[in-house]
């Protein structure tokens, strides 16, 4: 039980990140029905620059509490403009002048985006694990039992309380800004209808714009948590989660936010319980599978409306 | 006829909007560059330090700022009047008379190959080992090019099948061949299994493809992504049958059992030649030119067939086919099997020439690489694979070589670093600029009376 327990916690926070990527996944592929086939690099971008940006303060664990809060607030705040500008410069670049195109064109053309940004990375940064100092620790036990077989205790550590709640938070402001604000009834008329929305005056442009540096604001901020957790990251990195966080977004239904987060919950306790009670190696081929049955079975997901193909 | 690009006209510039432009491209420039390339890290005895590259950055930045200025002079602001002039139907001009004899001059330069570089001796063992390692990137590109060229179905997983005829032939050359019909067939190996290799991923094609194959585009290339990573995990970690990351060691190809060895048993004794290690390398040259070329073929006839008919038609509307009573699913399931055996085939054929297999080989990069080969190729056109293979495949050796870049760049950083940055950009440029290939040009596989080239820009594909 106490074992469960823990796998539960640890999932929770390792599906509140892939959660914050699949949000990106789901909202381009909503707006413009195509995969963000390099999302996932921009979330491995925003971590690599959390490490640089970390690096080159020298911020360590043994900075105050007020200077790491502020500290943390830059990286955030510099991360999230930098993935922000990546992913607005690849839609203009590789996605909008294909926009009218063959059905693969804008496919093929993330797939080169996505080795570009993993390349260039690798060229610039070299190709090697970059880890860090923790810088958060402390924790609480939740839970202590002295059995048979020694003690098991029940951790929370406050890394994972900052990334549930900081995962919380940004939700609820997100689906707060799709749900009462102008720009998000714009992106949800984009949504819906491209023609019509730009009849009545929204600029689709520059909604579809929007959306690319709100998804890679969410996946940068994914970046920094998935560094400050692990303690590392490589160019490699966003290959993994991107598939996984994609998953989610299918499981959930793609297009619709809660069903992102709900699938990066239910992928990330996969992947955890799948580790803690199978096998490790095979916790990858748990969560393709997963992805697998979904599409074969599920195709609209948890909480998407069924897909009607337009003639 | 008017010539197309004529009516050229300039538009007075609008000097607030390129200031404006070229200054905010070079601050997103300048951006996307600040982190990531400014601030070199670097991990020394466990002690992380960074040192900054603050005029790579500037250089860079200014390079992006004057060329989106000089585009906006010079490019952009020229308005082409007649549009007509694009769409008009290729002519028969000369590419086309090239294009005519290209394939029958490639084939004959192939042939002889090996005797030409027999001529240069200093260098013939490289050149044909680099032909050898060209060819098999044809042939997977010809294999990808049935899935993704003519049945217009994205498949990422491709290097999945290549794999399994890989492991196919690992396993049946070393363990079951010899349980089965003892340690004598094993010389054999290479032609037992060839064709097995190629029945076993067609079967794998046929049993991951039926699933999936209901899906629409970009779901089905995340999932013959994700089955590709599968196939990799599971050689990865079965250990009891694949022996894991430490891969299998095959025995090598031989001349229908004779092997290439320097004792009396081998094939430079049987015909009295004196042994050299070239016999081997021209040996498999001819055998994956042979293979390859089968693939050409039998392509070829299979566009002439109803089902080749069927696959090309299901890549440009696939509700119509359905409309038309075309059985979509047999037909991409067939595409897709078809793709997978010839992966299958040249999966064996590495394995036999490399005498070696491990799971490091099938990596999500290959496939990336084969669909890189075939995009640039112009999705659909044998020839233009041939060429970018080569290109591709040949300009990651000239990378190596490269000392001119080795000045430009700083010190420490390797040109061939760069060739995978290349493909990606490449493939976003083609699709951008040229999604149809270099030559836009679609052979009508169906005509009354004679053959008309319809030029590419006719041709739209798959809006559906």
């Amino acid at each position: 039980m106490e074992y469960f327990l823990q796998q539960l916690i640890n999932g929770v926070t390792l599906g509140s990140i892939y959660g914050l990527i699949a949000i990106g996944y789901t909202m381009v592929y909503g707006i413009i029905g195509m995969i963000n086939f390099a999302h996932g690099d921009v979330f491995m971008v925003g971590s690599i620059v959390a490490f640089i940006v970390i690096l080159a303060f020298g911020v360590t664990g043994g900075t105050g509490t007020f200077m790491l809060i502020l500290a943390l607030a830059i990286i955030v705040v510099i991360a999230m403009i930098i993935a922000a500008a990546y992913n607005w410069s690849i839609e203009r670049l590789a996605y909008k002048p294909l926009r009218g195109s063959f059905r693969l064109a804008p496919l093929i053309s993330a797939i080169g985006m996505s080795i570009v940004l993993q390349e260039f990375v690798r060229v610039a940064q070299e190709g090697r694990p970059k880890p860090i100092h923790p810088i958060i620790d402390g924790g609480f036990e939740i839970m202590h039992r002295a059995s048979e077989n020694g003690e098991f205790i029940v951790r929370i550590s406050n890394m994972q309380i900052i990334i549930i709640i900081s995962t919380l938070v940004l939700m609820a402001v997100f689906t707060a800004l799709i749900q009462r604000t102008a720009l998000g009834r714009a992106q949800r008329s984009c949504e819906q209808d491209m023609k019509m929305a730009a009849l009545i005056g929204i600029d689709v442009d520059r909604t579809i714009s929007i959306t690319f540096i709100m998804g890679a604001a969410l996946a940068a901020f994914a970046g920094i948590l998935f560094l400050l957790y692990y303690g590392s990251t490589d160019f490699f990195v966003g290959f993994l989660a991107g598939i996984k966080a994609f998953t989610a977004a299918v499981l959930g239904g793609i297009g619709s936010i809660p069903g992102a987060m709900l699938g990066g919950l239910i992928i990330g306790l996969v992947e955890v319980m799948w580790s803690a009670y199978f096998t490790v190696e095979y916790k990858d081929v748990a969560a393709f599978t997963l992805l697998v049955i979904v599409l074969i079975f599920l195709p609209q997901g948890l909480l998407g409306k069924p897909a009607v193909e337009k003639v | 006829m008017t010539t197309q690009g004529s009516n050229i006209t300039t538009r007075p510039y609008d000097w607030a909007a390129i200031i404006k432009d070229v200054i905010g491209s070079g601050i997103i420039t300048f951006l996307i560059l600040t982190p990531i390339v400014a601030f070199k890290t670097t991990l020394d005895q466990g002690s992380l330090t960074y040192s900054t590259r603050w005029p790579l950055v500037l250089t860079l930045a200014l390079i992006v700022i004057a060329g989106r200025l000089i585009f906006h002079l010079f490019v952009w602001n020229r308005i082409e009047t007649s549009k007509s002039a694009k769409a008009a139907p290729a002519k028969p001009g000369i590419l086309s008379t090239i294009g005519k004899y290209i394939g029958p001059i490639m084939l004959v330069i192939a042939l002889i190959l090996p005797l030409i570089s027999h001529f240069f001796p200093t260098s013939d063992k490289r050149v044909i080992d680099l032909a050898i390692y060209v060819l098999t990137y044809v042939m997977l590109g010809w294999g990808l090019n049935i899935v993704v060229g003519l049945a217009g179905l994205l498949d990422l997983g491709y290097v999945a099948f290549y794999a399994v005829g890989a492991y196919a032939y690992a396993l049946l050359s070393t363990v079951y061949l010899p349980e089965w019909f003892g340690a004598g067939v094993v010389p054999w190996a290479f032609y037992l299994t060839l064709p097995l290799a190629g029945i076993l991923a067609a079967t794998w094609g046929v049993i991951l493809g039926f699933p999936v194959l209901r899906l629409r585009g970009d779901y089905l290339a995340i999932v013959t992504l994700a089955f590709g990573e599968i196939i990799r995990l599971v050689l990865v970690n079965w250990f009891a049958f694949t022996n894991g990351p430490q891969g299998i060691i095959v025995p090598k190809a031989t001349f229908f059992g004779l092997p290439f060895k320097d004792d009396p048993g081998g094939f430079a004794a049987f015909f009295g030649l004196e042994y050299n290690r070239i016999h081997f390398y021209i040996f498999l040259y001819y055998v994956i030119l042979a293979l390859a070329l089968l693939t050409f073929v039998v392509t070829n006839r299979l566009r002439r067939l109803p089902i080749g008919r069927a696959w090309e038609a299901l890549r440009e509307d696939e509700i119509a086919c359905r409309a038309l009573g075309i059985n979509t699913t047999n037909t991409k399931l067939t595409a897709f099997a078809i793709g997978a055996m010839f992966g299958g085939f040249a999966g064996s054929f590495f394995a036999a020439r490399q005498g070696f297999v491990s799971p490091e080989s099938f990596v999500y990069l290959e496939s990336a690489i084969i669909l890189a080969i075939v995009v640039l190729g112009g999705l659909g056109s044998q020839i233009g694979i041939v060429f970018a293979a080569i290109a591709i495949m040949g300009s990651f050796e000239l990378f190596r070589e490269m000392d001119f870049l080795k000045a430009i760049l700083p010190q420490g950083t390797d040109p061939i670093q760069f060739r995978m940055l290349a493909v990606g950009l490449a493939m976003v440029l083609m699709m951008r600029f040229r999604p149809r290939g270099f030559v836009t040009k679609r052979d009508p596989t169906v005509f009354l009376k004679e053959k008309k080239a319809v030029s590419g820009d006719f041709v739209s594909q798959g809006h559906g």
